[in-house]
């Protein structure tokens, strides 16, 4: 799926921020990536979905190194990556309907379609009556599930998250995180960037720690086993409407057909 | 052209001066086109004019000698009338000749006692294949020999010195009319990579989604064809004010060398090809610009 082999990031002249950092995230995984303030972590998050060339080592993507790739096929790579920035960078000219489509419009999916799978799962965010407004009359709480719809629409292989339950409240916080448990059980890759310890405790995955550049890795493999059938947080969920958290989201994202992900 | 607007090209600057600019430009194209299209249509009726007609010139006698002109006069004809390819020889009358010198000298300021050379208008056979070819050079000697002084000119020097003048004026429009393309496709360049610095967030929110540069590239192009377009017909506008106004003017005036100011259907369309050529040129650079600084992206 991804894997990174000795790379290094510099920006400029500067020191390298990110230094032999190898990674080998398996199809279908669930990680956490965490580490104080300027360890690197939106760096690492941008090398991942392509934003930077890294300065040294190998990336490969999909089966596809990333250095020796045609050009014209990072699109089509960058297409089944789904990212969640973590200032949202919503275009404040657009309406949230249009903004959370730009994945599917991008990627030349049909017209008719869109309109219909977008609304669907802006309602599940809760966002259903506010499909025309524009972004900057949003609350940074809706702006981030704005930028997490927008994110998950075109059904991505992988999935990048930078701080995306950090401008929720912690109902919320969960059904996004749900949101991307399911995802993850359909498939999709997912790496979550935080710094919030309690959202790693609530759930049983393996954390990528990466500290002055340097990444270390917490398999944490079983460490919570019984907790994602039975996790604190589903104690939260269920008080707060679990049938949402249920089937709605997946059926209307897995409807991706309208999107084709793996054309380049 | 693009399906989708995602880029708020219609909110930055480049939309209020970029038309205005390539206006100017196209104004003074237009000009310029114009009027290497009028002098090419000036020099050519002027060469018209002048082929198949050739002046022969006696000069004046001598004050002693005059009685003797007429006749030499009378050899001249004799010698022209027979010579095959002329078809007629008619010396100017004084009153003609008077008249040819007094834009010079002043009207009525010809002294009567001036030595006016004599001038004979030959008409040439209309088809100058026809074997009838004069040989200038033999003729000249002959009636130099017949009228010692006479000069035969067939306005060659004349019409190649003035053809001349008339294509090094066309290149200089030509090479005007090409820089202001130029110039007009460097305004492009600096508007667009305006715009790509104004809407850089958004441009790398598409890119990172997964926009190709041509989608990206589209939208500038379509944006940068509507304001040239806008601004093409604007200076085109203007153009044709201009020359409407000029051909008025001109029209008053009655001057023999003068070109005409006729706006033939030929360079209307001339004209309207500009603003065309201009928002070709600004579609071409703007997709050029969009597409080469977008491929230096990661």
């Amino acid at each position: 799926m991804l894997r990174f082999q000795n790379v290094g990031l510099r920006y400029g002249l500067g020191p390298e921020v990110l230094r032999d950092v190898n990674l080998h995230l398996a199809p279908g995984s669930f990680h956490f990536l965490t580490g104080p303030s300027g360890a690197g972590k939106s760096s690492l998050l941008k090398l991942m979905y392509l934003g930077l060339h890294p300065s040294r080592g190998n990336i490969s993507m999909f089966n596809q190194d990333i250095a020796t790739i045609d050009q014209a096929e990072l699109p089509g790579l960058r297409r089944r990556v789904g990212v969640v920035f973590q200032n949202f960078r919503l275009l404040d000219h657009l309406s949230t309907l249009d903004n959370v489509a730009l994945p599917l419009r991008i990627a030349g999916a049909k017209e008719g379609t869109v309109r219909e799978h977008v609304a669907e799962l802006l309602s599940w965010v809760g966002l259903g009556n506010h499909l025309d407004v524009h972004p900057p009359t949003l609350s940074d709480g809706e702006k981030q599930r704005v930028a997490i719809a927008r994110a998950v629409i075109g059904r991505p292989s992988l999935l990048l998250a930078d701080e995306p339950t950090g401008s929720v409240d912690l109902e919320q916080g969960l059904r996004i995180m749900h949101l991307f448990e399911q995802l993850n059980k359909i498939g999709t890759t997912v790496v979550i960037a935080t710094h919030d310890r309690g959202l790693i405790k609530r759930f049983s995955h393996p954390v990528l720690k990466l500290e002055r550049g340097k990444l270390k890795i917490n398999r944490r493999l079983g460490q919570h086993k019984s907790a994602q059938d039975k996790p604190e947080s589903s104690k939260d969920a269920q008080n707060n409407g679990p049938e949402d958290l249920r089937a709605d989201p997946l059926k209307q994202i897995s409807t991706g057909d309208a999107v084709d992900g793996s054309s380049s | 052209m693009a399906r989708r607007r995602d880029l708020p090209l219609e909110r930055d600057g480049t939309g209020r001066f970029l038309p205005w600019l390539i206006a100017l430009m196209v104004y003074l194209a237009c000009l310029a086109l114009a009027g290497a299209v009028m002098l090419n249509e000036a020099s050519a009726r002027w060469q018209s004019g002048l082929t198949g007609t050739m002046t022969v010139q006696i000069p004046a006698p001598n004050s002693d000698r005059a009685g003797e002109h007429p006749t030499l006069v009378a050899a001249v004809l004799d010698v022209l009338n027979n010579t095959p390819g002329i078809r007629e020889a008619q010396p100017l009358s004084h009153e003609k000749v008077i008249a040819l010198i007094e834009p010079w000298l002043g009207q009525g300021n010809v002294a009567n006692d001036l030595p006016i050379p004599v001038l004979i208008d030959i008409q040439l056979h209309d088809d100058p294949d026809s074997g009838t070819a004069i040989d200038t050079v033999a003729l000249a000697i002959q009636l130099e020999q017949v009228a010692p002084g006479t000069r035969l000119d067939d306005h060659e020097i004349w019409i190649s010195r003035m053809l001349r003048l008339s294509r090094t004026i066309s290149a200089i429009a030509t090479a005007i009319v090409i820089l202001i393309g130029v110039a007009a496709a460097a305004t492009v360049v600096f508007a667009t990579r305006t715009g790509l610095a104004v809407h850089q967030g958004v441009i790398e929110v598409l890119h990172i989604i997964g926009a190709r540069d041509i989608y990206i590239a589209r939208q500038f192009q379509v944006r940068a064809l509507s304001l040239a377009l806008r601004g093409g017909l604007l200076g085109l506008g203007l153009a044709a004010l201009t020359l409407a106004l000029l051909a008025g003017v001109a029209g008053q005036l009655e001057g023999p060398l003068l070109p005409h100011f006729t706006l033939t259907p030929y360079l209307w369309g001339g004209l309207a090809a500009l603003p065309l050529a201009a928002a070709l040129i600004a579609t071409l650079t703007a997709r050029i610009t969009v597409v080469r600084t977008l491929s230096r992206l990661p």
